[in-house]
């Protein structure tokens, strides 16, 4: 094994920027592979915060009396098909507004509790009833607006589907370039080593003696690029994190834990090596006929 | 230990060598004599199976080289050791890189390789050459790092394809003196040569070819 690791080594020290242009090509595989997971899970976890949140938010025009906002919270539990009611005041409303933009001074200044409506976040047991809900929510007169956090879901659930495929198309076409390219590479490299492939047959090198270095130089490749490509789309997403907290406010997906992105890691190592030693095995196969 | 039966090879531009039928002996020396395009380098690469006959059959060691399969080539030419008429040494390597690579790729225990490489290079005279690249050598040395690789598995039989094709008379009587030395320790060796001084001083065993014909046996003198 150890011999096998040291002509691969050998091998891509003799020709490096063949060596780079795979490892570049892999690297760029598995940053968007790394990007579009960070995309999809984080997608996927917005997708289930807002559906573990309160589905119908009304707000109540400036006008509206207690009164008026407590008979219609009464006449929603009444129907049996809410789960809670929760009243939010135009004081909590200003405590929230606060709590969200306690880094943004300025924002604080301009904002007064008069300005904020109250409202009533509604949640049902059955996410079909959330429709009707929120229709008789809309016929009230104190009601201003009714946000309906179905559309919300729905919309991010459609936009989480088309990145996945966007996703998937970007990975699947990179692959098949990567796949090409070191193939590519490890071919040449094997037309250009065929006068010592054949010496080694005619002192009793089995076949398999003289396709291993080839084959871990695709696996080398792999690795390394997989790294690469990680370590790049990482360090963005925790440089970006800070950002990102302030832009998703409340929505408690960040930071991301480093046991899920060595879980990645490891992921791409593997998927990196099989991919690497894929395309060695077909340039092997096309290249070092026995 | 060898024995060539009927043996023909055609290839496209006509017959290398016709109906050749012979056999050698365990522990024997022979040479094998001819003009250049006598046959002489096909019947090392038939023995080696590096090519196929056209008709006949050819027996080393037991083994039926013909019907031999495709995965036990590697055992019949690790106990077959070729001393290469163009030496086929890899030039990236080392000469110690050189001698070692049939023991490793017999998988022979690594510190047991590097000393079966230091006793063949002593053998051969080359103990203080080890670290060097082959470019950096000369002709008589090369051609002892060859025979080094070719020794480095202790083959039963060993081939030498022109051994002293390019060297000075003084150089080419060393190569053959090691030859026999080899020879002596029990390895069966068959050297091929158009040279026929070196052939007339020794008094072994000649097999002449003449256009892929044998035309001389003199079997054991």
């Amino acid at each position: 094994m150890k011999k096998f690791i040291d002509t691969t080594w050998r091998n891509i020290r003799r020709s490096p920027y063949q060596a780079i242009a795979a490892i570049i090509i892999m690297s760029l595989t598995f940053l968007v592979v790394s990007f579009f997971t960070f995309l999809l899970v984080g997608s996927s976890k917005v997708v289930s915060y807002f559906e573990s949140k309160p589905q119908v938010t009304a707000f109540f025009k400036n006008e509206a009396k207690q009164s008026d906002i407590n008979s219609l919270e009464n006449k929603l539990k009444d129907t049996g098909k809410v789960s809670s009611v929760k009243f939010v005041s135009k004081k909590e409303a200003l405590e929230i507004y606060r709590q969200q933009n306690k880094n943004d001074p300025l924002l604080l200044d301009l904002v007064t509790a008069d300005i904020l409506p109250s409202s009533l976040e509604i949640s049902t047991f059955k996410i079909e009833d959330l429709s009707i809900i929120s229709e008789s929510l809309r016929s009230s007169p104190i009601v201003s607006e009714v946000i309906f956090q179905k559309d919300v879901v729905s919309t991010l659930t459609s936009w989480t589907s088309a990145l996945r495929k966007i996703g998937m198309g970007a990975i699947l076409v990179l692959s098949v370039v990567s796949i090409f390219i070191i193939a590519t590479i490890i071919g040449i490299k094997i037309s250009v080593k065929k006068g010592d492939i054949e010496i080694m047959r005619l002192i009793g090198a089995t076949n398999w003696y003289i396709r291993w270095p080839f084959i871990f130089e695709g696996i080398f490749y792999g690795l390394v690029g997989s790294f690469i490509g990680w370590f790049v789309a990482t360090a963005s997403l925790l440089y970006a994190t800070p950002f990102l907290s302030s832009f998703l406010r409340g929505i408690p997906i960040l930071p991301v834990s480093p046991l899920f992105l060595l879980q990645l890691l490891g992921l791409e190592l593997l998927m990196a090596s099989i991919l690497g030693a894929f395309s060695s095995f077909l340039a092997v196969l096309r290249f070092l006929k026995v | 230990m060898i024995k060539f039966h009927k043996v023909s090879k055609k290839f496209a531009t006509g017959f290398s060598i016709s109906d050749i039928n012979l056999s050698v002996e365990r522990k024997e020396f022979v040479f094998l004599v001819g003009p250049t395009g006598s046959g002489k380098t096909t019947i090392f690469r038939l023995l080696t199976r590096e090519i196929l006959p056209t008709e006949g059959a050819i027996t080393v060691n037991d083994w039926d080289v013909v019907k031999l399969p495709k995965n036990k080539i590697p055992n019949l030419r690790k106990k077959v050791g070729v001393v290469f008429q163009d030496l086929k040494l890899l030039h990236d390597r080392t000469v110690f890189e050189n001698v070692i690579l049939p023991l490793e790729i017999d998988k022979k225990d690594p510190k047991f390789a590097a000393k079966r490489v230091d006793e063949v290079l002593s053998q051969v005279g080359l103990s203080d050459q080890k670290d060097k690249f082959p470019i950096q050598l000369s002709g008589g040395e090369l051609q002892r790092v060859v025979i080094a690789r070719a020794l480095s598995l202790s083959p039963d039989i060993l081939l030498a394809d022109e051994p002293t094709g390019n060297l000075d008379s003084e150089t080419a009587h060393s190569i053959v003196q090691k030859l026999l030395d080899i020879n002596e320790k029990g390895t069966t060796v068959i050297m091929a040569t158009h040279n026929l001084d070196i052939v007339k001083n020794l008094s072994k065993r000649v097999i002449g070819l003449d256009k892929g014909r044998l035309v001389r046996d003199d079997g054991k003198r």
